[in-house]
């Protein structure tokens, strides 16, 4: 393995100072790069005023959030209010440790990677358990119980999909999975488990339209609603970070990482321009999707995950399991699943639009009834 | 091998130092930084600007738990689930049908806690 | 499941992003469930209506600008519309046209306000509320043209309207015509066949029409339990006699009923809008009032202040929110004995209440959303 020292310790502490630096540096942009991205599509123009294009509007929230009063309830469990912003964080860090972000930019290769960021990733659960309760405030113990329901129940489907990638490339190992997919990327086999892991991987960043537990026309930002000032850019810090986590791991799971389309030996520049390009999709896709749409009811979430996603989980991993075991070829396993995606969608959108006639987008007049 | 591990854990272990070293010295600062004015309102937990009613660590409703129990029937059946994949092709038909009929007992599982409503939100 | 566990009290608002101002509702929950909910109003109390007896008719129109503050034009229509009718003036054709389109124009305003907003309920991150700041900017435009204000009108004055339009308003009102349709189609394509929006707002907050006629509500919920009362059709004001439109009415009563009733009507409001921009007839926008007016200077319109005969009148019109009407009383004097607001955000909160129990705290929101309040006129 390729060591920036000679001593194990010393490699381990430089790629994580590296880590430690770019993640508040990574953080600071992508709050920029959101607020654009988000004032442009609700035609506005975002910040402006500071620097540039407003590109230092990031440092000066920070300057601000740094110097405001950390202000806590006097009633809070002050051990569970304090010790939540570190679970959450925490977590995010660890996880890092295992996505591979090109052949050569890695923390730790794991041969376990895939699992081990699965397990890591889900213990920030606790963090908002631990926030809401500990706030003492009854909107945020509605959001910490509404983040522990959804946050538990979409870890299954995430796991489950994350499996049958697993099945397909035989291994845990990120780096394994990467260099499988030199010539086709998972997603042309597994259409099924790539949109159950993004729709999971949304409900898991908990944003539009599963931003249940932290809805703020609702309990006003859920677990954080005592959280002000640096605590809370905490919070912030953790959210963006898991978001690129995700982004990260769906493609290298399900595109192709740094390999696809140029096979696996390529120049580390140009594996690194393939991973940036490929995360900031679906980084840009999660931005696009949190101004597109409304938020669904807690009874409706939990049905879409148990009801619809999980079973379908299960569908993708027998399918994998008959094609694998059979040898089927594996354009099988494309129009297997994909049929199941179709299957999966058309359900979901019945399900939606259940009760009732639908009423036509057609002119007023047609649809007006009564006329005095 | 066993250094190899060593050596992947090794940056676990300083990745969570890093973590709490983070957050710690974001704190820090921000005890170095702020202002202080101590007041008895801004200790009241927020509840829309109107003192808070009655206790806030109430009860929870009972569905929470339903739920975190079926979760952790799934996770344990995904910690069966990960060795299985990985393995499977290799094992052969009889690994792949044994397994198959784990899930199917799961799969009855959450079939009758659908059927109790369980699921059913309300 | 039927294990209960222990009900807890919560404050929605005064100070809550989604309670449209300072209205407080106080839940108990059951978990996520309402089990009961109490309304609790008078946060921006300003005593209009005691205020009011102090100053004189037309001193009074300002305070018409403010309860109300979404649909200002209204609310200065239903007020005028009373004096009037206690002082039996009729109004120049112009003068009627002119509050017409005024009144609809605002009506468009303030449904594209209403409808993001409860798209911002159901849950969309404000990108609706953005999209429809759009259309309402532009309007407002139209308003600071005739009238120099924006939010607070103040244009309608007793027997007609404080100045004529400036002669660019025309071209750019029609302008205006030509570019809403766009939008309007683009939003009943994101907006009204959106399955998240359907699903968060159908068969939540049902009102039958025995009860919302029980309630008394009226406006888009009235219409929305398919009840198809109109106070522009039922007792037609200014010039909507003249003008041919239809009346939307829903089917089920629910929270997305009121809110298609909502984009339907931007649709109708439109057409009224062409009609009335092209019949709208020359001559003078006020009515001078008659020898018991007094004239401070030589002002040719709007007296400062004048002497109704005694008697008492009430003026309604269908406001954005439903029937927006002005009860006064004068005993001869130079300003109203008595001065009530019969406001539609008011009335149609009322049934809250009934709609709110038994569903989420989710729920209660969107319910809110759909009921379309101006604290400013449930308070006053």
């Amino acid at each position: 393995m390729f060591l920036l020292a000679d001593n194990v310790w010393l490699d381990a502490l430089l790629r994580m100072t590296i880590v430690a630096v770019l993640v508040p540096v990574g953080v600071i942009l992508l709050t920029w790069v959101e607020r654009k991205v988000i004032g442009r599509l609700q035609q506005r123009l975002g910040p402006m005023h500071v620097g540039p294009f407003g590109l230092l509007q990031g440092i000066a929230d920070t300057i601000k959030l740094m110097t405001k009063e950390d202000v806590r309830p006097d009633s809070a469990d002050r051990p569970t209010f304090e010790l939540a912003v570190f679970v959450i964080v925490v977590p995010v860090f660890m996880a890092a440790v295992a996505i591979p972000f090109t052949a050569d930019i890695f923390v730790r290769n794991m041969a376990l990677g895939l699992f081990y960021f699965l397990a890591v990733s889900s213990l920030g659960i606790v963090g908002f358990v631990m926030a809401g309760w500990g706030s003492d405030n009854k909107y945020a113990l509605l959001g910490g119980v509404r983040a522990g329901a959804q946050l538990i129940s979409y870890e299954i489907p995430l796991i489950l999909s994350a499996v049958a990638v697993a099945m397909l490339g035989q291994s845990l190992s990120l780096y394994t999975l990467v260099e499988l997919q030199d010539n086709t990327p998972f997603i042309a086999y597994q259409p099924l488990a790539f949109v159950i892991f993004i729709i999971a991987g949304l409900a898991e960043l908990y944003r539009q339209p599963f931003d249940i537990p932290v809805a703020e026309s609702e309990v006003v930002g859920g677990p954080t609603v005592e959280y002000s000032g640096i605590r809370w850019s905490m919070f912030q810090m953790a959210e963006f970070v898991s978001l690129v986590l995700i982004s990260a791991l769906a493609s290298l799971l399900f595109l192709g990482g740094w390999v696809w389309p140029f096979g696996a030996d390529n120049a580390t520049w140009l594996q690194v321009v393939l991973m940036v390009v490929k995360t900031s999709a679906f980084i840009l896709f999660f931005m696009w999707m949190r101004v597109s749409v409304p938020r669904l009811r807690i009874d409706q979430l939990m049905a879409l995950c148990w009801q619809i996603l999980l079973p379908f989980a299960f569908l993708q991993i027998i399918i994998n399991g008959l094609v694998l075991v059979y040898d089927w070829p594996s354009w099988t396993l494309t129009i297997l699943s994909g049929a199941a995606a179709i299957a999966m969608g058309a359900i979901i959108y019945r399900v939606a639009r259940r009760s009732g006639v639908l009423y036509q987008t057609s002119g007023a007049a047609e649809q007006v009834g009564l006329v005095l | 091998m066993t250094s190899e591990v060593f050596n992947v854990y090794i940056a676990v272990l300083i990745a969570t130092i890093f973590g709490f070293v983070l957050v710690g010295s974001a704190l820090i600062g921000n005890l170095i930084l702020s202002p202080r004015q101590k007041s008895p309102h801004k200790g009241v937990t927020y509840e829309c600007g109107m003192l808070p009613i009655g206790r806030s660590r109430a009860q929870v409703h009972f569905r929470y738990y339903l739920f975190a129990i079926l979760f952790l029937i799934f996770d344990i059946e995904a910690v069966f689930l990960f060795p299985w994949a990985v393995s499977f092709v290799e094992l052969g038909e009889q690994a792949f049908y044994e397994m198959l009929v784990f899930i199917g007992i799961l799969a009855f599982g959450l079939l009758y806690a659908w059927k109790k409503g369980v699921l059913n939100w309300r | 499941m039927t294990i209960k566990s222990e009900p807890f009290v919560v404050n929605v608002g005064p100070q809550h992003p989604s309670t449209h101002g300072v209205f407080r509702l106080r839940l108990t929950l059951d978990g996520e469930k309402i089990i009961d909910a109490d309304m609790i109003m008078g946060y921006l109390h300003r005593s209009m209506e005691k205020l009011a007896e102090e100053r004189t008719y037309t001193q009074n129109i300002p305070f018409t600008d403010r309860t109300d503050y979404l649909a200002a034009m209204t609310g200065n229509l239903a007020y005028v519309i009373a004096v009037e009718k206690l002082m039996n003036i009729e109004v120049p054709e112009r003068a009627q046209f002119l509050r017409t389109i005024m009144a609809e124009l605002q009506r468009i305003a303030s449904h594209s306000m209403a409808i993001g907003i409860f798209a911002n309920d159901c849950g969309a991150w404000q990108t609706p509320v953005m999209h429809m700041f759009r259309d309402r900017e532009k309007i407002l435009d139209l308003f600071e043209m005739a009238c120099g204000a924006r939010l607070t009108l103040n244009y309608m004055r007793i027997g007609g309207v404080s100045r004529d339009i400036p002669d660019e308003w025309m071209p750019q009102a029609h302008k205006l015509l030509k570019e809403l349709p766009k939008r309007f189609a683009e939003y009943e394509d994101l907006l009204l066949s959106n399955e998240i929006i359907i699903a968060r707002s159908r068969g939540v907050g049902v009102l039958t029409p025995e009860q919302a006629i029980a309630y008394s509500v009226s406006g888009p919920m009235l219409r929305g339990s398919g009840v198809a009362w109109d106070i522009r059709k039922a007792d037609p004001y200014a010039a909507y006699d003249k003008l041919d439109f239809e009346i939307a009415v829903g089917t089920n009563g629910d929270c997305y009923d009121r809110f298609v009733i909502r984009l339907a009507e931007l649709r109708q409001s439109l057409y009224m809008l062409e009609q009335a921009l092209d019949m709208m007839p020359s001559g003078p926008v006020h009515q001078r009032l008659g020898t018991s007016t007094v004239q401070p200077g030589t002002q040719p319109i709007a007296p400062l202040a004048f002497r109704p005969p005694v008697g008492e009148a009430y003026g309604r019109i269908e406001s954005p929110r439903g029937e927006l009407g002005y009860y006064i009383v004068s005993d001869g004097g130079p300003s109203p004995f008595r001065f009530h607001i019969r406001s539609p955000s008011f009335i149609n909160l009322t049934p809250l209440k009934l709609m709110a129990i038994g569903s989420t705290v989710a729920d209660a929101i969107v319910i809110l959303g759909s009921v379309d309040i101006v604290v400013g006129e449930v308070d006053r």
